[in-house]
């Protein structure tokens, strides 16, 4: 199967009576994705989208057998939800909710290392647009449509500049195997370097796309874990060439306060592991598309 | 959210932090009489703003007379100052600060941040103080103490003993330094701050430890949870445009050149600015309007980045993923019509319903030009604002 989501995993939403969420849980349903409930405390016993709605996430999983959950929840509550998604056995977790405060993040991942490894949930965002495995899955809020199913695997911590990768690639004719975002936020839940060894052990993936930006450590560390750890080709493009230093960009995460979290430190760093760095956005696809022809 | 010197000291001090003595004023004349009212013979003023490096600008001076505070002041109040940290435009000081100044025996550089490798709170702190973090990790990094905080059970006495004991600090007042370290941890925790920052922490002739100067910058996601702290906003601070934009939902950062950018998503906006930057153009602004982006927050956007007066030409990137474009371009064109915008529109879509879009655009009437790519659309911006440029200078020469 795909990394993380198949056509099979059974999917619940947590907040699914939500605005955005009903519209997403229909939207994922129409792509084909195993939609099986959804958890709203105190809203137990109702239907949404023809999936019904349990009051916590451990009946859900009692009586679904939910294996991954979408949490759509408000920022004040979502640190508590994704807690809770761990504690009823939910092995993958992506999180869209933007503006989470951090500190509730630190608990949240302090919170997830109670658990064993082998039970331990796996965490993609928070302020993220999702996973997608083309074809298959979709467990997020992307377009469905502009991804083919394909050999590249993507990685990025931006929404719509992911989907402007996607799209350069459709043009291409080149598919994706799965897209991850990682989210925007300082404190996430998974790294570059966890997403790249979930790719590098994937059997339909056979290069790896990454998105960066300025601010954190995370793109540095994903350089020193390819060149040691990965063995198929990395592209990656880094944004914020022009952002100015000590000014948050939108992303909560996107700030550059320390050395190597400019654009051009992180290029600098990429480029010396190995990786192929796209010099714009303009040619994320056409970068790709070269390193898929010298590969074959 | 970044907040004053006086008002992180104030918060610092109830958590059990010891500050020196001190009182802010509104004017050169309540300047004195604070310092009358405090006692002593030698005090410092301190301009508040939002920025360090005030000392290096002349914004921090040591009077010993009534009549050199008022005359401090008097240069001090109205001006901007000017540090490494506030840009060349500077900020405003409304406010200063008037302390009693103190024997100083030594100066420690102590700050908690959030470390996002270890994802916990970690103390940095060095026997170098008085000297910027940035410059004390690069001459004397050999001096840096640092701590991670283990979020279950919170900073723990030991970890601060190991602390004042590598900073050599005099083991009699090794009670006192732990009850600093920990009373910043607890601020820090309490109210979600992302950095406190004590430069110098200062150890007295009468051993006493003092935080001298204090930064407090807070978590813009829990401010919702501290509507105290929120109320300590101060916009004469900020980028009037950024106030502005931040009091109608949209996430804005102000820049020197002259291509206006509304851009749906961080991470495409600051891809937007760097392709314009890669054109040969500047971009004005960073400006992201949220991933729906619809006619009203589209609208709201131009009237944004119109305001602001060295824009020359305005590029909108929008992809539409759940949106349609030609939904996004019935917005631009209603936009256009509320919205005088006097210079070149470039407008690139991309994304569900593209053709839709692009005759919308075309059908309007408005002199929008269309671009299909993100290059193009930034070669286009970028030769339009020059033509525009040359136009006026030849009508300026025909003259």
């Amino acid at each position: 199967m795909s990394i993380f989501i198949d056509r099979e995993t059974p999917v619940i939403v947590q907040g699914i009576t939500g605005k955005m969420a009903r519209f997403h849980t229909a939207d994922m349903i129409a792509y084909g994705t195993n939609v099986v409930g959804g958890v709203v405390p105190g809203k137990g016993g109702q239907t949404v989208e023809g999936v019904p709605v349990f009051d916590t996430v451990e009946e859900a999983v009692e009586r679904t057998g939910a294996e991954a959950s979408l949490v759509f929840v408000p920022p004040p509550f979502a640190a508590d939800s994704i807690m809770e998604a761990a504690d009823a056995g939910i092995r993958y977790c992506v999180c869209i909710t933007d503006g989470i405060p951090a500190q509730d993040m630190i608990r949240v991942k302090r919170y997830m290392y109670r658990y064993p490894r082998e039970r331990r949930m796996v965490l993609t965002g928070p302020n993220c647009a999702g996973t997608i495995s083309p074809g298959k899955a979709l467990l997020g809020i992307m377009p469905g449509h502009i991804y083919l199913p394909g050999p590249v695997g993507i990685i990025g911590r931006s929404g719509t500049l992911g989907y402007e990768a996607a799209a350069q690639l459709k043009e291409h004719g080149i598919g994706v195997s799965t897209s991850v975002g990682i989210g925007g936020d300082p404190i996430n839940g998974s790294s570059f370097k966890d997403i790249l060894h979930r790719f590098e052990q994937d059997d339909e993936t056979q290069v790896i796309c990454m998105i960066g930006e300025i601010g954190g450590p995370q793109e540095a560390e994903a350089a020193a874990y390819i060149r040691d750890h990965v063995s198929k080709p990395v592209i990656a493009y880094v944004a914020g060439l022009t952002a100015p230093k000590g000014r948050t960009m939108g992303h909560a995460g996107a700030i550059i306060s320390a050395f190597g979290e400019s654009a051009s430190e992180k290029v600098e760093i990429l480029t010396a592991a190995g990786v192929t760095v796209a010099p714009n956005p303009a040619v994320i696809g056409d970068t790709i598309a070269k390193v898929l022809k010298e590969a074959a | 959210m970044d907040i004053h010197e006086y008002q992180a000291k104030e918060i610092l001090a109830n958590f059990g932090v010891d500050i020196p003595p001190g009182a802010l004023a509104y004017s050169p004349e309540q300047a004195a009489y604070r310092a009358r009212e405090i006692g002593g013979d030698r005090w410092v003023v301190k301009a508040q703003v939002h920025a360090g490096g005030r000392g290096k600008a002349g914004g921090v001076k040591v009077c010993s007379s009534d009549a050199e505070i008022q005359e401090t002041c008097e240069n001090l109040f109205g001006r901007k100052l000017v540090t490494h940290q506030t840009g060349p435009e500077g900020k405003g000081i409304y406010r200063v600060y008037v302390e009693g100044a103190v024997p100083i025996e030594r100066e420690i550089y102590l700050g908690f941040v959030l470390d996002r490798s270890s994802q916990r709170v970690m103390i940095v702190a060095s026997a170098e103080g008085g000297m910027e973090i940035e410059e004390i990790s690069a001459e004397k990094p050999e001096s840096i103490v640092r701590a991670t905080v283990e979020p279950a059970v919170g900073l723990q006495d030991f970890q601060c003993r190991q602390i004042a004991f590598k900073l050599g600090i005099d083991p009699a007042l090794t009670a006192r330094m732990v009850r600093t370290l920990q009373g910043c941890y607890q601020a820090f925790s309490e109210y979600d701050a992302t950095m406190v920052e004590i430069n110098p922490l200062v150890i007295t002739g009468d051993n006493r430890i003092l935080a001298l100067d204090a930064k407090m910058t807070f978590d813009d996601n829990a401010l919702f949870r501290h509507p105290h702290i929120s109320e300590l906003r101060d916009k004469s601070q900020e980028d009037p445009r950024e106030s502005r934009a931040a009091d109608r939902g949209l996430s804005y950062v102000g820049l020197d050149g002259n291509i206006g950018c509304i851009v749906n998503g961080a991470g495409l906006a600051m891809a937007t600015m760097d392709t314009i930057k890669l054109a040969g153009g500047e971009p004005a602004n960073f400006l992201d309007i949220g991933g729906g982006a619809t006619p009203e927050r589209v609208a709201k956007a131009f009237r944004l980045v119109m305001s602001d007066s060295n824009v020359q030409a305005v590029l909108v990137n929008i992809f539409a993923g759940i949106n349609r474009c030609d939904w996004v371009a019935e917005g631009v064109v209603q936009a256009l019509k509320e919205v005088q915008v006097e210079v070149p529109v470039i407008v690139r879509l991309a994304g569900t319903n593209v053709e839709e879009g692009q005759k919308i655009l075309a059908k309007s009437g408005l002199p929008i030009i269309r671009a299909r790519t993100l290059m193009e659309a930034a070669e286009r911006a970028v030769g339009a604002w020059k033509n525009d440029l040359t136009e006026n200078t030849i009508v300026r020469a025909v003259q």
